[in-house]
């Protein structure tokens, strides 16, 4: 605790709302991810975090380094962009992954079904 | 004044992010599926990185921030490394 105990009223102010805020959003967003029912709602919730959180604990990090630094200090816009540019990105595949696994298993079980029941597609039998 | 303010919410800020990684911990090692798996996996690794940040607003050191920065790219590799296991059965075919 060297540096952030040197900053004036308004910058510590200021650092420790948007602290604050962006914490309180992760966690919610992970209690979104610890309690809701089904995959395909769980996969929305951590993205309050990833978004919202994110951005405001580095414009947080952003106005503590330029007060303490006496310039600006901008280079925490790099993980903004590099986090708005992967979490969707990351998301689609996962969901799609998902979708794909989901599908499969649905036929697989359709199918075991159908043999075990003496049912037949219709593509089997003799046209008539 | 301002000082002990900007102290006492970065460690409630902490607690909170702490508590955050442990739900994501949480669905990491009891997620019906492996997606759930990965969900977490994804969510952990961004509140580690906000961890690092606040650690280093805490600190004043800019040593923090490159930590964040490597783990925002490497959890990203990681996570589609993953989803790629899971659509294909393999990472490099």
């Amino acid at each position: 605790m060297i540096g952030a105990t040197e900053l004036p009223g308004w910058a510590a102010i200021t650092t420790a709302l948007l602290v604050l805020v962006g914490a309180g959003l992760t966690l919610t967003g992970s209690l979104g991810l610890l309690r809701l029912q089904r995959f395909y709602e769980r996969v929305h919730a951590p993205t309050l975090g990833a978004t919202l959180g994110t951005g405001s604990i580095l414009i947080a990090s952003m106005v503590c380094f330029t007060v303490l630094q006496t310039r600006p200090v901008l280079h925490e816009i790099l993980i903004a962009v590099f986090m708005t540019i992967t979490t969707p990105i990351t998301l689609m595949l996962l969901v799609r992954a998902a979708l794909f696994r989901d599908r499969h298993e649905a036929a697989r079980r359709e199918s075991m079904a159908g043999a075990s029941s003496g049912e037949r597609p219709d593509t089997d039998r003799p046209a008539s | 004044m301002s000082a002990t303010w900007l102290t006492w919410s970065l460690t409630l800020a902490q607690i909170m992010l702490a508590l955050a990684m442990a739900c994501a911990v949480f669905r990491l090692l009891r997620g019906p599926r492996a997606q759930d798996r990965v969900l977490g996996l994804d969510a952990l690794y961004v509140n580690a990185m906000l961890l690092l940040l606040t650690f280093g607003i805490r600190s004043g050191s800019t040593l923090y921030f490159e930590a964040a920065l490597v783990i925002a790219l490497l959890g990203f590799v990681g996570t589609v490394a993953l989803v790629k296991f899971l659509l294909r059965g393999e990472v490099i075919e």
